[in-house]
């Protein structure tokens, strides 16, 4: 283990039903650096981001998170955690929501007005989510999950649905909170999101073809589109 | 335990209520219609509504809120808010808790005006104190909703938890004595009697309906009570799990 690691993972196994979803992973993420998951769906993608936060039943194998094993109590105030569909309350309005986290977790009510500005949802907070678009419901999800400015940022697909700029402005948050000292593991199956990330965990059925930056991918597979990376990646292996 | 907490949970469980008046309105009209039923079926001076209509006030309240809460808390877990709640800084025991007087608060509005509608315009005679029925009306409605809150872990969909008020609800109504005195039924079916929490709740109401209530097993229902909500919000919170499959 690395001095900077914020997650390892060694041997991960995890099954479900009859299904080995992960057969074995290990992996290791840096600290306050974007790392992207990326994978095409059913891949294993989520379930590796539910044993991180530590809600995930595992077989086998070791989870550190942050120096504590994951699913440790010390670790629920550091580790903000955003599900693929949107944990928020519908019939609450994106306010009472927030309200009701920040209250849970004791940060002041400021503490929501500065997650709104960040998701751009301050002129919603009235509305009631139910009444929202799917990228917004997912936007005050995410908002949820900064409330506390965890160490730790676990993102499950945070920007489907939404417009470009949205996505931008989104991919340009994560990197500011890196900057102070947050990590944050992001899953996407849009390879166009890829080049954000300063690494990359690629999984397919489970398995971790690649961990490397943008870059080295490239340099790796000689090829300029990250698709195309993915494919040369998976044709090696079979 | 954190106050803090549950009292978060409690207030945001009432926020989404509120956000339902109609249930609001069938959880306190519902039980005041079937009383006026009640009580223009048998006549307002029959034995019969004068001995069944102070139990019921516990009843009715024992089963919406076992229907209302089971619901809710399999919205919560099937709508992946319970995941997130896991993640975060806080004890099972909170979140059912905060159930718990949530329900509580409601149960104080409807027993109050279903008591008060029974006692004043229906003419229902309490020979005990009249806010102890009340009392225990709430009672009854807490432990309503602590058992839901705990066999919601055993439903997958509303379909099942609805399906869960005959199984768990209907047997403890039937034994509890309000159809056969207890000390009429076969041994077999007393002895079940004994095991189930409503039997107490019944008991602990028709003793205040006679003004029995000095005797110790008045306070022996009374105990029973209590415990069976502390012993159901400890088994809901147990059958919430941090790690699921």
């Amino acid at each position: 283990m690395t001095a900077t690691a914020a997650i390892t993972v060694v041997d991960l196994r995890v099954v479900r039903g009859d299904a080995v979803v992960l057969p074995g992973l290990s992996c290791e993420v840096e600290a306050g650096s974007v790392t992207g998951l990326l994978g095409p769906s059913g891949s294993g993608k989520s379930t590796f981001l539910r044993a991180i936060v530590g809600v995930q039943k595992v077989e086998s194998g070791s989870v550190d998170v942050l120096g504590h094993p994951a699913g440790s109590a010390a670790l629920r105030s550091r580790i903000g955690y955003m599900t693929q569909a949107p944990s928020v309350y519908g019939d609450l309005t994106v306010g009472e929501n927030l309200v009701f986290f920040a209250r849970v977790l004791d940060m002041p009510e400021a503490a929501v007005d500065r997650v709104l500005a960040e998701v751009s949802m301050e002129e919603s907070r009235g509305r009631l989510v139910n009444r929202l678009s799917g990228g917004q419901r997912a936007r005050v999800s995410l908002a949820a999950a900064l409330l506390a400015e965890p160490d730790l940022l676990v993102l499950d697909e945070p920007t489907v649905g939404l417009d470009p700029v949205l996505r931008r402005d989104l991919w340009e948050l994560f990197h500011r909170l890196t900057e102070r000292g947050t990590t944050l593991l992001v899953s996407s199956h849009v390879m166009d999101e890829a080049d954000r990330c300063h690494a990359l965990l690629l999984l397919r059925e489970g398995t971790l073809l690649a961990h490397a930056t943008p870059a080295e991918l490239r340099r790796q597979t000689g090829k300029e589109n990250l698709e195309d990376v993915f494919l040369s990646l998976i044709e090696e292996r079979t | 335990m954190s106050m803090r907490i549950t009292r978060a949970v409690a207030l945001r469980v009432l926020g989404q209520l509120r956000r339902d008046p109609r249930t609001i309105a069938l959880i306190v009209a519902v039980p005041c219609v079937l009383m006026v039923l009640l009580q223009q079926l048998f006549g307002r001076h029959s034995p019969v509504f004068q001995d069944v209509g102070t139990p019921m006030l516990g009843l009715f309240p024992f089963i919406t809120m076992f229907l209302v809460t089971s619901v809710t808390m399999l919205r919560e877990r099937t709508s992946g808010t319970l995941e997130r709640l896991m993640t975060l800084p806080l004890h099972k025991i909170d979140i059912v808790a905060g159930y718990g007087v949530a329900f509580a608060v409601v149960a104080v509005v409807q027993a109050t005006v279903v008591s008060l509608l029974a006692l004043g315009l229906l003419g229902l005679d309490v020979a005990g104190p009249n806010w102890l029925v009340v009392v225990l009306a709430v009672a009854n409605a807490v432990l309503g909703s602590t058992l839901g809150l705990f066999v919601s872990a055993f439903a997958e969909t509303e379909f099942q938890a609805v399906q869960f008020m005959p199984a768990v609800v209907l047997p403890q109504i039937l034994l509890c004595g309000l159809f056969v005195a207890r000390d009429q039924m076969a041994t077999w079916l007393r002895a079940i009697s004994y095991a189930l929490p409503l039997t107490y709740a019944y008991d602990a109401l028709a003793r205040t309906a006679a003004n029995d209530v000095s005797d110790v097993w008045f306070a022996i229902d009374c105990l029973v009570v209590v415990g069976s909500i502390a012993l159901a919000i400890a088994l809901g919170a147990a059958t919430l799990r941090r790690r699921t499959a």
